[in-house]
């Protein structure tokens, strides 16, 4: 209630504006005002004491409290250092399968979602096929990681298959990323179409009706009319599998193995950043999570609607 | 059979090589199709009656739209159903060490055995069900209590959605850390905040008793935001009448959730919980990255870790398989009513 109406007047600063609403605020408001900035505070917290900690020295580390800032003489920036050398290379690989798979499961996603919804065939078959795809977003990726080995090393070599390319001085870990293109694009097509779909049942049937009826082609349709209005829902999708795919431990562990292969990804370097190193450098291991999420951090900040509706659907 | 596939491939994709075994591996989708009446007429006028025949069994427009949908479909289908298929295969051999491939001459339930002999899976199998359950209940209750703050109308709701939502935006492997941190026994913040009503310190990770708690506390965290976004589309979704009508009866603020608000909140609960407990059953990043290997936590190992950790640093291939077809079987267990339901309401 109180969101539209400060917007009459336009001449109100901001103190003005916060003095009217402590003036119309009752005690059950303050309430829970403070009850909601407890919450934010527990979900701040265990972030907020993980940066401060990146910046600590060891001696600040013992001597200030664990969310405390370090102080002047605490202070170093020794640890993203360090961090940032063992990580850098782990970034690069990831953006290089997690750019293109995501971009490929929108597209993918985008085309079986319409394919599913917009041209009409008999909805009970329809069901079939929609429950089998959703169910493929559930399933837990434990039950196909055997096969998917077997896959990936004994049936689709691409080790082989790729050997112009290590011909040129490229590690032939790199199948690797190329097996976790395809491996996330597979998984990931299901919630893609999930996403798309919920979004063109809302499409305006009139519309793509009368191009039917004109004696449009379903391709026609899909690109001239659906395609170019699913701009929001592209947003959200790219934001959604980014996340995802960056995120991702299991698959990386799975096929590229190790953290010292130069194809390793920077969740699978980071996973053994502490155990790597001497004892427990708690300093180093905050510095180090913090620059693995900053790309998803970046996209949460700029893309926060986006993705708050990708995971709500 | 074949023959008929190869046609019906050949209607789709006019253009691409042939790859039938592609095709039949869902080849359930297609059911009986009129094969008998095609073999004598040349092959265009069959294709062409073929597809008349499949528009008029699946819809007008079945046949120009599977090119939309069934390639994504089928590679779809061969990874997932295709792989759960040859995992339950595999699980049924004694594939394990460095042989190259399983020998599936020799197929019995011997995994399966083994599993329930093993106190180690049974153990596995309760810490997956208590994370489950408490996890899934936990972060539900949260959320909600979240949402119906931030619905009231206030200021800064945006502010307090992101920061709320934040976490799950990182990966575990990122949360982990932040967590031991936070547990660790020395100068973490978990020791100080129980110090000052005079408790602890306590070894969060250490302790069998309380790691798994500890974890689901941990998980809570990072998932709440999200059960408070679905929740708060749910609570959009109610008309305002039915809020100043329960006002109007003079029910309380307490009383006209319970009664009013929160029945309506059915479907936003079933979708979140489902969600919620398959996520729980394959949590395997965050307990991974909070040792660094295979080995998580003592008293946190539950099914997801148990299955990789057999396969791949045990290579016992053939026991993990078997592990993940029973991880399996629970999912299904979960998704198959929630599909049922998701149909019945019209939702697919």
């Amino acid at each position: 209630m109180s969101d539209t109406k400060p917007r009459t007047d336009g001449g109100a600063t901001t103190t003005a504006r916060l003095r009217r609403t402590l003036d119309r605020m009752t005690v059950e408001d303050a309430g829970l005002y403070v009850v909601l900035l407890f919450a934010a505070l527990f979900y701040i917290v265990p972030i907020e004491s993980g940066l401060v900690t990146s910046f600590k020295t060891g001696t600040a580390i013992i001597e200030t409290a664990p969310f405390a800032p370090p102080g002047p003489s605490g202070f170093t920036f020794e640890k993203w250092q360090t961090a940032i050398d063992a990580l850098l290379r782990g970034m690069g690989n990831s953006l290089l399968y997690a750019v293109p798979a995501t971009v490929i499961s929108a597209i993918v996603g985008s085309i079986t979602a319409y394919g599913l919804t917009i041209p009409t065939w008999k909805k009970s078959y329809k069901a079939v096929v929609l429950m089998l795809i959703i169910a493929g977003i559930f399933i837990p990726y434990q039950a196909v990681l055997v096969p998917l080995t077997q896959f990936w090393s004994q049936w689709a070599q691409l080790d082989q298959v790729l050997s112009f390319v290590w011909a040129l001085g490229v590690s032939n870990d790199y199948a690797g990323i190329v097996e976790l293109v395809i491996t996330h694009v597979a998984y990931g097509i299901p919630i893609c179409t999930l996403l798309f779909r919920t979004y063109y049942k809302t499409m305006s049937e009139e519309m793509i009706e009368s191009a039917r009826l004109d004696g449009a082609t379903l391709r026609r349709v899909y690109r001239r009319i659906v395609l170019p209005l699913s701009g929001p829902m592209f947003a959200v999708v790219l934001i959604y599998q980014f996340t995802q795919i960056w995120n991702d431990l299991l698959f990386t562990l799975v096929l590229v193995s190790t953290e010292s292969s130069p194809a390793a990804p920077v969740v699978l370097i980071l996973a053994g950043l502490g155990t790597s190193l001497e004892g427990q450098d708690f300093a180093l291991r905050m510095a180090g999570a913090f620059f693995a999420a900053l790309p998803t951090l970046a996209v949460y900040i700029f893309f926060g609607e986006e993705f708050a509706e990708g995971v709500a659907a | 059979m074949p023959d008929f596939f190869r046609r019906l491939h050949r209607t789709i994709s006019p253009s691409s090589g042939d790859d039938e075994s592609e095709v039949r591996a869902d080849g359930g989708v297609v059911s009986d199709g009129p094969t008998a009446d095609a073999p004598t007429e040349p092959d265009r006028d069959a294709t062409a009656r073929l597809k008349a025949a499949l528009d008029r069994r699946f819809g007008s427009d079945f046949m120009e739209s599977s090119i939309f949908w069934l390639p994504p479909f089928l590679l779809m289908g061969l990874f997932v159903y295709g792989a759960v298929i040859w995992n339950l295969l595999i699980s049924l051999t004694d594939y394990q060490r460095f042989e190259n491939a399983p020998d599936y001459s020799d197929l019995d339930f011997e995994m399966y055995t083994r599993a329930l002999a093993d106190s180690g899976f049974i153990d596995a199998a309760v810490n997956t069900l208590i994370l489950l359950l408490l996890f899934t209940a936990g972060t539900l209750m949260v959320g909600l209590l979240l949402a119906i703050l931030i619905d009231r109308g206030i200021r800064f709701e945006n502010s307090f959605r992101t920061i709320y939502l934040l976490p799950m935006s990182l990966s575990f492997v990122v949360t982990a850390q932040f967590w031991l941190w936070i547990y660790n026994y020395n100068n973490g913040i978990a020791n100080s905040v129980i110090g000052t009503f005079g408790l602890g310190p306590v070894s969060w990770l250490g302790n069998q008793d309380i790691v798994l708690y500890a974890i689901i506390f941990a998980l809570m965290w990072q998932f709440s935001g999200y059960a408070m976004v679905v929740y708060l589309a749910g609570l959009r979704a109610i008309p305002r009448e039915h809020y100043e009508a329960a006002k109007v009866d003079g029910a309380s603020t307490l009383k006209m959730y319970w009664r009013v608000i929160i029945p309506q909140l059915k479907g936003a609960t079933i979708s979140a919980a489902v969600v919620l407990m398959v996520f729980g059953m394959k949590a395997f990043d965050f307990l991974y990255s909070l040792t660094g290997g295979y080995r998580p936590p003592n008293g946190a190992d539950i099914l997801a870790t148990k299955m990789v950790r057999e396969a791949y640093a045990n290579l016992n291939w053939a026991y993990g398989a078997a592990i993940a077809i029973v991880l399996f079987g629970m999912a299904l267990g979960v998704i198959g009513p929630y599909l049922v339901y998701e149909y019945r309401r019209d939702n697919l």
